[in-house]
């Protein structure tokens, strides 16, 4: 059965790294949910966070073929064990003029802010879960939006 | 005192020459004339001048499978780069060390579509284990060293260094670093003592045993461990394409190749058994046949240097990653410390029911009184084998016919593109054993369509005088596709016959001498007469055209789906 994974991957801050472990996974036909990748505190690596659907087989493959990249220093699969994660999305919405207090108050229930006001438009931003995230969209969508954008997750086991 | 100074020419050979290289294949052009102005004005590496930059790959291919050290290659940016990608894959799949330098552009140019640029980097992603792309000559020395160690260490394989033309002009000052950095890379060579104790638990009270030793028995050089181990337990063994003299096929316990074109005995010993100890396998499809049918009622055993090849297509019971050599020996040390007890009994029922089914043999059909094709191979083995010759094939119903009637009692003699399967192979990689050894005799054994793919490489040949004996089995049609039309094609031949050149009087043309065979008692003169020739030879075996190779088991049948013969015969 295919399943959402969570791949987090320690890579070697050097040029061509993300196209070595994107590759992996288009050549093999695996699709990529989401990505994101950015350099650690250390800034000789970088950390690639990867979330995929997938057989538990194909899982493991994955993990198996990333760990046989040079560059690659650790594989973990976080849906292996409780991990922590996280996803910021931002949602431009041009209400109604009798819509706008719903909106803000929609923003104050799920705990989305409010990080930008044009004379026309609203931008909310929320820094969270699948869930939480869903939650949102779910609630803002009757009242339509302009434009939409989320940044993939990131995640970090809990032990 | 200020260092000395070298151009980053000097700094790639002075490298070689640190990592032990003298001999090398290439093919000049317009970025890395530096290195070959530097090749110019020394004489410790050697550098043999093919046609073809594909062919230099396979030299180099061929090269390191016969003498065990990574094979060189060097070749210009643009269209040398773009055709050497055949060779890399080749040797990516079937796993064997080689170092592969491409000329680029200059740095600053890199992106700008300038004349014969290629971005190989990005090419070779996929089918090499690594690759680099040398920005700085300060980066050049460091990064060779580092190639020739991911190369040659855990599963092989090829690496490609990219190196613009400023680079090897810049300067800097040499030194060869002496060890290797790399966070990243681990291989795990020691097996767990765990898995390998339960492992010989479950080999000592196995009934039906069977071993399938792969490649990876031969690259890690544990062809004795594997045939130690094999009597201490009374295992039979199959081979499979890779494995090929990884344990004496002379030896009563051998079962041959196992899988499409196996022995029928060697199938049908692995699908009965109860527990299969397979070394240095991927399990590829044309081993395994059928997936879901394969090892269904058998335990399985797994040890590879590779962890993605364990559990990948077959699903392991006591997978063990890690170094042949070191596992097997591992086994052998922890069996040798205290006695231990086996069924003798059921082994030998064993041996004996595997003996009844090797009664069962494909009988070759000549379907006309023209020269078989199994008979020309057959002679030719017959005739060579004390010679001790080293065979390379190309790929196609010759390659299966050799792979099936060529005995060989220890390693590195079968020279053949497994994995890929790449026609035009078998020549170059050929020349390249003929580099790495010498005094040997280097067969080819060539179907006419795989020859015609990289025929150029008879000058080469004829320039260095290296001799490959090439035996053309010539029947006119691109075989091993025929046959497939022929059986599931309701012998629809598209596009599978092909015509050739007079290879008598190419040879010639070449400088070389050409024989033609038509008759079965041509065949062992024709032999005498190439291996007293002093040069490379081509003796055209103009034989049967509609010869199958059987055993024959259907793509995705199960592997005791064996055809034996033309009449469609199931066992």
């Amino acid at each position: 059965m295919s399943t959402l994974h969570t791949i987090s991957i320690l890579v070697t801050n050097e040029a061509g790294v993300l196209s070595r472990v994107v590759d992996l996974f288009s050549g093999r036909g695996y699709n990529i949910e989401s990505l994101t990748v950015a350099p650690t505190i250390d800034r000789n690596y970088s950390k690639i966070t990867i979330t995929t659907v997938a057989t538990q087989e194909a899982i493991e493959q994955i993990c198996k073929q990333l760990h046989r990249l040079i560059p690659v220093l650790k594989v973990s699969d976080l849906s292996v064990n409780e991990a922590i994660e996280r996803e910021i999305v931002m949602i431009k919405i041009q209400p109604k003029d009798e819509d706008a207090d719903k909106i803000l108050r929609i923003a104050e229930v799920t705990g989305a802010k409010v990080i930008d006001i044009t004379d026309k438009t609203y931008t909310l931003q929320i820094v969270d879960d699948e869930k939480q995230i869903q939650a949102l969209i779910e609630l803002i969508k009757p009242y339509g939006y302009k434009d939409f954008v989320r940044s993939g997750k990131v995640a970090l086991s809990r032990s | 005192m200020a260092k000395e100074m070298f151009t980053g020419a000097q700094i790639f050979l002075k490298s070689l020459e640190a990592e032990g290289v003298d001999e090398i294949f290439g093919y000049p052009g317009g970025v890395i004339l530096n290195i070959y102005e530097a090749l110019y004005n020394q004489d410790k590496i050697k550098h043999y001048l093919v046609r073809h930059e594909q062919a230099a790959i396979h030299a180099a291919e061929g090269y390191a499978r016969v003498s065990g050290r990574p094979g060189v290659a060097l070749v210009t940016s643009g269209p040398g780069a773009c055709n050497t990608v055949t060779g890399i894959a080749n040797a990516y799949y079937d796993g064997y060390p080689l170092v592969v330098f491409t000329g680029q552009v200059s740095t600053e140019q890199i992106g700008n579509d300038a004349f014969q640029e290629a971005d190989i980097v990005g090419i070779t992603r996929s089918c090499c284990k690594h690759n680099y792309l040398v920005k700085d000559v300060k980066d050049l020395a460091r990064i060779i060293k580092e190639a020739f160690y991911i190369a040659t260490t855990g599963k092989p394989g090829p690496v490609v260094i990219d190196m613009p033309k400023d680079v090897l002009t810049a300067k800097a000052a040499f030194e060869y670093p002496k060890e290797v950095k790399l966070v990243g890379y681990n291989p795990t060579y020691k097996g767990h003592p765990l898995q390998i104790s339960k492992a010989l638990k479950l080999l000592r009270e196995a009934q039906r045993p069977v071993i399938i030793s792969g490649g990876g028995v031969l690259q890690a050089g544990a062809h004795q461990e594997l045939t130690k181990l094999a009597q201490l337990l009374e295992m039979p063994v199959a081979h499979t394409l890779m494995g090929k003299g990884t344990y004496p096929e002379s030896s009563l316990q051998s079962l041959g190749m196992l899988g499409m074109h196996g022995n029928y005995w060697a199938n049908f010993a692995v699908v009965h058994a109860d527990v299969i100890f397979a070394v240095g396998t991927r399990f590829n499809d044309r081993i395994t046949g059928c997936l879901k049918r394969f090892a269904r009622d058998s335990q399985v055993i797994h040890v590879d240097i590779d962890p993605c090849s364990i559990s990948k297509n077959v699903k392991v019971d006591i997978p063990i990653v890690g170094d042949a050599k070191n596992v097997l020996s591992a086994m052998i040390k922890e069996l040798s410390s205290k006695p231990f007890t086996i069924d003798h009994e059921a082994k030998e029922k064993w041996l004996k029911q595997i003996d009844e089914w090797k009664q069962k043999r494909a009988i070759p059909e000549c379907p006309s009184d023209k020269l078989s094709a199994v008979k020309v191979i057959e002679t030719i083995y017959e005739y060579t084998k004390a010679f001790k010759p080293i065979v390379c094939t190309e790929v196609g119903q010759h390659q299966m016919w050799c792979a099936q009637m060529f005995k060989f009692d220890e390693p590195r003699r079968f020279i053949t593109s497994g994995g890929l399967g790449t026609m035009g192979f078998g020549f170059p990689a050929a020349m390249g054993a003929a580099v790495a050894d010498k005094n040997a005799l280097v067969l080819n054994i060539a179907g006419d369509g795989s020859i015609q793919m990289n025929i150029q490489e008879l000058a080469t040949c004829m320039d260095y005088g290296l001799k490959v004996i090439n035996c053309v089995i010539n029947n006119g049609y691109l075989g091993m596709v025929r046959q497939w039309q022929e059986k599931l094609f309701n012998k629809h031949y598209s596009e599978t016959k092909i015509s050739a050149p007079d290879f008598v009087k190419l040879a010639q043309a070449y400088g070389a001498k050409g024989i033609r065979v038509e008759k079965e008692e041509d065949i062992i003169p024709a032999l005498k007469e190439a291996m007293e020739s002093n040069c490379s030879v081509f003796i055209d075996f103009v034989v049967e055209n509609f010869e199958m190779v059987y055993p024959w088991v259907l793509a995705g049948q199960p592997l005791n789906k064996v055809l034996l013969s033309n009449d469609q015969k199931v066992c």
